[in-house]
This record gives structure tokens, C-alpha cells and sequence, in this order.
């Protein structure tokens, strides 16, 4: 008797086994790529359409910034450059640090980052290629309405500068990512090392996380607009206390991994990537995202015309 | 307060939607989970067995790397993981970092020394009478082996529930080696901690509800399997 009840229960685990089995053979999403190859056809840019059905290696990997996530543009932006053109962008949200990092260990096959000194450094190693500008927007200053170290409207340097002398709370995110760099360069320029200090508090997390954090403490922190932006609503009593200034321009470019690092690099599919990131349709829609939902739009799109070189 | 009874109707909502998208998250959590598991036991339990029961030397340094291993942190099984799969790994050219699969290998790697070891000393505290028992009343070593599982099922199908809420509630892997990729490699926990990041509280509280209601059944499932043994 209870031997057949035993047996029931493995029979029951066998049934899981298969079930799981099969789902993940059903999964492959070859259909995927059959409908959009008419797509493709009629915009005349797949190569690969003359061999085949779909590309010969359909997967890429798109190594970006936690802010191009969390502001909701890749969402909107990736399955229309699937639709077109048949790959499967895999896309791995990290710090911009971590991204390049990626890149140059050739671990991902593009990169969309914003953190242009290291990105020149890469280019230079020949680590990437092709590399171009696709938009901007700009780090704001934020801080708790009264203000402690009455810095608002004060120009960047100057701001920091007061922060570290009045010992305010200033949350980093301490995480090496494009926005952390800035910052980074502006202590320096400031002549300030914050690292230790009583008053500077690093997180090591992403945008979203650090701005509440901030806002929890009631500290000063540098921040992209878009994220800002997307997240005001649950950011209490926080503002914007020092904008506009030219040195906070905070842009995006997107370049290919030199495909001699690996083998493995789907080289077509990043090239295709960096050339649909630059279009003329893809920079419209980057400067209509978030109009609706925030009244203003998170990035500004700064692709330079064709044959420019950046 | 607000947030959490919020988060429970959101819970609500987004579950009699039917959004395809949560169904896919939820499908993939548990087909991810319960995989891994099954390993772990289809490897696992044999192997603890013969820890359980036979004497050789080493065992005892290699039963103390499986208990070390029960506690193995998922981000130092998720990094492991990464370094093989990496293109750049020995690995590397079977593509697999950033699948499913890949989340798979990871939480095999975090629930099978739990499997092995909860076996173990399950099997060790087994009387050696009633093995001589066995053994002399003509039984081979397969049915001796059926025999001693039966006896201990309860303790076994602990050990499964361990291994499976392990799993389950890990998230530091699965994000290294899966990417939390929409569509692909997104599960409820790193899911929940992307909407966190996001500031979308509401979504992640119901996420949470979801993947506690989904523990619960399965663990409901396997415990009346368990008990209902028990009266039989």
C-alpha cells in the first residue's frame, strides 16, 4: 500500500519534470522572427534575409544604464528595433561602469552608456567601435526644501563646495556608474574628498534607490533628470536646487563592442542596433517619451546627421 | 498599512487581468524553481543516501563541505556561475548566461547541498538493525533502497521543502546570471526588486503576495503529501 503511494508521488515529479520539459522547447521563439521577416524585407536593411529566414545569430546583448530602464524608454524602444529586424536584444541593466566593463571584456555586444571620458578611453583601446551620440538630458542638483546648505541656484562647484563645508548630508550612489563618475568629477573639481566623511553617504544602488534614500536622510544628491522625473511623486519634500549649468549635460551614446574581442560578438546585430538608435524615426520617439506622463520629456535625442562624424 | 492593503488589491487585480506578462513570470518562477529542485533531488538524494550509510575516508571533510554549502550564499553561487558561462569562461560558447537555464544551474548549485545534506542525516540516524533486517530477509539493494526511502519520507520530503523555498526565495543569483530580462529571465523576485527600483511599491507588494501565495500552495501540496503518509 504504501509502497503505491510513494509511487504515485514520483510519478507526480516525473509529470513536473516533462511539463517543464516541454515548455521550455516550446518556448524557442522561432515564430517570432517568420512574421517580422516581411517587415524586414520592405525596409531593405536585413542582409540576412538573402540566406535566410532569420539572422544567423539572433541574440544580442545590450549592456545600458539602470536609468534607461527604469525611465521605461527601452521597453518602448527595444520591440520596435525586434519587430524591424528580427534579433533578440538581451538587454542587462547595470551601472555604466559595469557596462563598459562588459564591453570591454567583450561580454556584451552593444553598449548604450553615459559616461563619455571612459567610453573615449575604450574607444581609443579599440575595445569599440562605431561609436555615437544618441541623446542627452542633464544631472540636477536635488535637495530637502529648506535647503541646510543654501546652495540653490549656486553654480556647481560652488554648491559642493558648501555642502562639504556644512557638513549637509550627501547620498552618493557610490556604485561606479555614469552618474557616480560625474559626481565623482565634481568633488574633484571642487578640490573636496568626500569619501569617509561623516556626511557623505554612499549606497552603492541604482539611481531610483539612492533618490530615496536621499530622500529618507534629507540629503543633497546628483541625479539624472529622467529618473527624477519619473520618481517626483514619491520624493517628499525634495527639489531641485542648482540646474542649467552646461557642465551637468549628461549624454548617452551607444557604440558596438570590437568584434575581434570574442567570437562570439553578433556583430550584425549591434551595428544594426547603433544605426536604428541614430534613425531618424527611433530620435523622434526618444524626444516624445515620457511628454505624456511627465509633461516634459526625459531625453532629448542628439543624434548628429548622417555622415558627421561624432 | 495603506501600501500593503493596496498591494493586495493590485495583487488582485493583476491576477483576474490575466496579464500574459505576469502569467510568463509566474510560469517561468515556477518552472525555473521546481526544475532546479527535481535536480537537486534526482542528484541529491542518492547521494545522501550513500553519505547516510556508508563509511569511507574523507567523508567526514566532505560532509562538512555540504553542511558549508547549505549555507552557500546565492550571490557567491550566482558569481561562480557567471564566471563559467561567461564568453570568455569555459562555457562560454554555449551561450547560456542570461537564460533560463542558466538561473537553473545556479539554484541547483544552492539547493542540492541542502538536498544532500538533509539526507545524510536523515539516513544516518537510521538504525543499522533494521538494515541487517532488510538485508536478511533477501531484500537487494534496489529494494533496500526503496525501503529505507519509505521509511524516511517524511524527513525527505522536509528536505524537498528546503530545497524548494530556497529557490524559490533566492534572488541574488538569479540576477546575476539570468539579467532580469523582460520576457526571458524576469522571475517574481527579480522582478520585485526591479519595480522597487522603479518606485512602482504597489507592484512590488503584489508581486510579493503572488510569490507567497505560490510558495504556500506548493508547500501546502508537498506538507498534505507528507502527513497524509503519515496516517497511512
Amino acid at each position: 500500500m504504501k509502497i503505491k503511494k510513494y509511487r504515485w508521488l514520483l510519478l507526480g515529479l516525473i509529470v513536473l519534470l516533462a511539463l517543464a520539459g516541454c515548455q521550455s522547447t516550446e518556448e524557442s521563439p522561432s515564430n517570432i522572427a517568420d512574421e517580422t521577416t516581411n517587415q524586414t524585407a520592405e525596409q531593405g536593411e536585413g542582409k540576412e534575409t538573402e540566406e535566410s529566414s532569420e539572422p544567423a545569430k539572433k541574440d544580442m546583448i545590450l549592456s545600458t544604464t539602470t536609468s534607461t530602464q527604469d525611465s521605461g524608454l527601452l521597453d518602448e524602444l527595444l520591440p520596435i528595433f525586434e519587430e524591424q529586424t528580427g534579433y533578440n536584444v538581451k538587454t542587462v541593466a547595470v551601472g555604466s561602469g559595469q557596462a563598459l566593463a562588459m564591453g570591454e571584456k567583450g561580454e556584451a555586444d552593444a553598449l548604450l552608456t553615459h559616461a563619455p571620458a571612459d567610453e573615449e578611453k575604450l574607444e581609443q583601446n579599440g575595445d569599440v567601435i562605431n561609436r555615437k551620440r544618441v541623446m542627452y538630458n542633464d544631472f540636477v542638483i536635488l535637495g530637502p526644501l529648506d535647503d541646510p546648505a543654501q546652495i540653490k541656484d549656486k553654480p556647481v562647484t560652488e554648491a559642493f563646495a558648501q555642502i562639504a563645508n556644512t557638513n549637509a548630508i550627501f547620498v552618493s550612489r557610490g556604485d561606479d556608474s555614469g552618474t557616480h563618475k560625474k559626481e565623482m568629477s565634481i568633488w574633484q573639481e571642487a578640490g573636496i574628498d568626500p569619501i569617509g566623511q561623516d556626511w557623505y553617504v554612499e549606497t552603492g544602488q541604482g539611481m531610483g534607490d539612492t533618490l530615496r534614500v536621499a530622500a529618507e536622510r534629507q540629503g543633497y544628491v546628483l541625479t539624472d533628470r529622467g529618473t527624477y522625473l519619473s520618481l517626483k511623486e514619491m520624493l517628499n519634500d525634495m527639489v531641485v536646487v542648482v540646474e542649467g549649468d552646461e557642465s551637468l549635460l549628461n549624454i548617452y551614446h551607444v557604440m558596438q563592442v570590437n568584434p575581434e574581442k570574442s567570437d562570439l560578438i553578433n556583430e550584425e546585430a549591434a551595428e544594426a542596433f547603433v544605426a536604428f538608435m541614430v534613425s531618424k524615426e527611433i530620435q523622434e520617439l526618444i524626444g516624445q517619451f515620457g511628454v505624456d506622463q511627465y509633461g516634459e520629456p526625459l531625453f532629448f535625442p542628439d543624434a548628429e546627421t548622417e555622415g558627421e562624424s561624432n | 498599512m495603506g501600501l500593503i492593503g493596496e498591494g493586495l488589491i493590485k495583487a488582485v487585480e493583476m491576477l483576474l487581468s490575466g496579464d500574459p506578462e505576469l502569467l510568463a513570470i509566474t510560469w517561468l518562477t515556477l518552472r525555473v524553481s521546481l526544475t532546479a529542485t527535481l535536480i537537486s533531488v534526482i542528484v541529491g538524494l542518492p547521494l545522501g543516501v550513500l553519505l547516510g550509510l556508508v563509511r569511507f575516508p574523507g567523508r567526514k571533510l566532505l560532509v562538512t563541505v555540504i553542511n558549508l554549502g547549505m549555507g552557500l550564499p546565492p550571490v557567491v553561487a550566482g558569481l561562480w556561475v557567471t564566471l563559467l558561462l561567461w564568453r570568455s569562461g569555459p562555457l562560454g560558447q554555449y551561450a547560456l548566461l542570461y537564460t533560463p537555464t542558466a538561473i537553473i544551474m545556479a539554484q541547483v548549485l544552492v539547493s542540492l547541498p541542502i538536498i544532500i545534506g538533509l539526507t545524510t542525516s536523515t539516513f544516518q540516524n537510521i538504525n543499522p538493525q533494521l538494515i541487517m533486517q532488510i538485508r536478511s530477509l533477501g531484500a537487494s539493494r534496489w529494494q533496500l533502497f526503496i525501503v529505507l526511502i519509505r521509511e524516511a519520507r517524511l524527513a525527505i520530503l522536509a528536505a524537498i521543502m528546503a530545497g524548494l523555498g530556497r529557490v524559490l526565495a533566492e534572488v541574488g543569483a538569479s540576477m546575476m546570471v539570468g539579467g532580469n530580462i523582460k520576457g526571458e529571465t524576469r522571475i517574481l523576485t527579480t522582478a520585485m526588486v526591479m519595480e522597487v527600483s522603479k518606485g512602482n511599491f504597489d507592484v512590488a507588494i503584489a508581486l510579493s503576495f503572488i510569490l507567497m501565495g505560490l510558495a504556500f500552495l506548493i508547500t501546502f501540496a508537498l506538507t498534505s503529501m507528507q502527513q497524509r503518509k503519515r496516517s497511512a
